[in-house]
């Protein structure tokens, strides 16, 4: 029961900073609407082929604006050496990460969920045709992005390139769950349900996020104290 | 049982090694001046004693204890060189976080409590970003002392604080003195530090150059520990 406390407290803490500052959702929500709006200058949106790359298209934005919210999750203890202070108390530094993750988890589908209708209009694409499917597909991948985004930006907090950092290591990383998300979007967003077919890259997307949960979990004290 | 024993600790940073062979024992009550020149290892070796480090051979205990297991970690108290509490949020949403981490019954009675001790009651809903370094600084000293630790680490707390957070933290440490808490704090204000303490740890580019009871000899001139045994 403390620990689920500890949790809590840490998520609603990120959350709290980042509502009263605003500083990771105003740049990443910016961020994918300008790529958003560019991507569609670049392909016509009303092409069969646009719509066949529509999920790639979408989770390149995801991806992307997705890092300037991770980036900040651990960047933000730095300031006064918060960190020191959550290290040195009995906080178990995973119940710190599964805060941090939960915290970045639904800020980082406040981001995506904002940007679907933003997706929907510039790609005359109806977007709400599988949305349980979508929903599902996306939390999925969400988490895989979190998970190891939250554990990349412990890694790379006391880097002075920690913003160029984080996305080398994260990118590479994610290409089996970002492979089986981009498949299950582009078949959600065409209206296809999910069934046999492609369940094979929803078992994907769930083995990726309970391995990587669990290997993040295992390592973050290391990570975090060396 | 000591209430710290650091054993023959070595740090590394890349091949320079920051601490050589560390290996004294703080009993329970004691405080112990910490102190070097710059660059010494004091900050490394606080830390490593904080468990925010890891120390490349040997080991700390608190209390017989490993410094990573959460019952060690909640007997300790920690006040560094930043504030450690939270520009975005306000005075009692940061006591009530680290209350809450602390296994606090009831959060937000700790917190106010402490503030009421810090003399922040008044401001409790202000931001920490808008407080003046005063301020600040008496949150800080909250926040390290709210769960009533029985070690204390401070690493240079006297530092930059302004008159009434050193009043403040002047009287917690008195208080813990007399409550028998055990106390390592490392300064570069000698006198002040000898006179609070009563026992000495010098080190010396990372090796211990003194561990003893602080002596009269000490007190009245304060130099003398490093005329004798400070690095030539």
């Amino acid at each position: 029961m403390h620990y689920l406390r500890a949790v809590a407290t840490i998520a609603l803490k990120d959350l709290r900073s980042e509502f009263r500052s605003k500083e990771a959702i105003n740049a990443s929500l910016s961020f994918a609407m300008v790529v958003l709006l560019l991507l569609s200058f670049a392909f016509d949106p009303s092409s069969e082929q646009a719509r066949e790359f529509s999920g790639g298209l979408l989770w390149l934005v995801f991806a992307f604006a997705g890092t300037l919210i991770l980036n900040r999750s651990f960047a933000r203890e730095l300031g006064n050496d918060c960190l020191d202070a959550l290290l040195a108390s009995p906080l178990p530094s995973w119940a710190l990460y599964v805060g941090k993750c939960i915290s970045n988890w639904l800020l980082l589908m406040a981001l995506e969920l904002a940007c679907l209708p933003v997706f929907g209009i510039f790609y005359s694409i109806d977007w709400t045709v599988r949305f349980d499917g979508l929903l599902l597909v996306i939390g999925l991948a969400t988490w895989a992005l979190t998970v190891i985004g939250t554990m990349f930006s412990a890694l790379t907090v006391n880097l002075r390139l920690r913003e160029l950092m984080l996305p080398i290591l994260v990118y590479p990383m994610m290409i089996p769950a970002l492979l089986g998300a981009i498949q299950l979007t582009t078949d959600l967003l065409a209206g296809r349900p999910l069934s046999a077919d492609n369940m094979l890259w929803l078992r994907l997307l769930v083995g990726f996020d309970v391995i990587y949960t669990a290997l993040a979990v295992a390592l973050v004290d290391t990570v975090l104290i060396g | 049982m000591s209430a710290v024993e650091v054993d023959r600790v070595w740090k590394y940073y890349g091949d320079y090694p920051a601490l050589k062979d560390i290996d004294f024992k703080v009993a329970d009550g004691d405080c112990v001046a910490l102190l070097g020149r710059n660059g010494a290892g004091k900050t490394t070796l606080l830390r490593i004693i904080a468990g925010l480090s890891r120390p490349a051979k040997g080991e700390v205990r608190i209390a017989g204890r490993d410094l990573r297991e959460l019952s060690t970690r909640r007997r300790v108290g920690i006040l560094g060189h930043g504030i450690a509490v939270y520009d975005e949020l306000s005075a009692l949403e940061n006591l009530k976080i680290f209350a809450s981490l602390y296994g606090a019954a009831d959060p937000s009675r700790t917190a106010m409590e402490w503030l009421e001790r810090t003399g922040l009651d008044r401001v409790k809903d202000g931001l920490v970003r808008e407080f003046s370094r005063g301020m600040r600084q008496r949150l800080a000293v909250a926040r390290a002392f709210l769960h009533d630790p029985t070690v204390l680490l401070l690493d240079e707390p006297f530092t930059a604080l302004d008159d009434r957070a050193i009043a403040v933290l002047q009287g917690l440490l008195k208080q813990a003195r007399q409550a028998g808490r055990t106390i390592i704090m490392s300064t570069h204000q000698l006198r002040e530090a000898l006179e609070l303490a009563s026992h000495v740890v010098l080190i010396n580019r990372g090796h211990l150059g003194f561990h003893g009871v602080r002596t009269q000899e000490m007190l009245d001139d304060p130099s003398w520990l490093y005329r004798n045994y400070g690095e030539a």
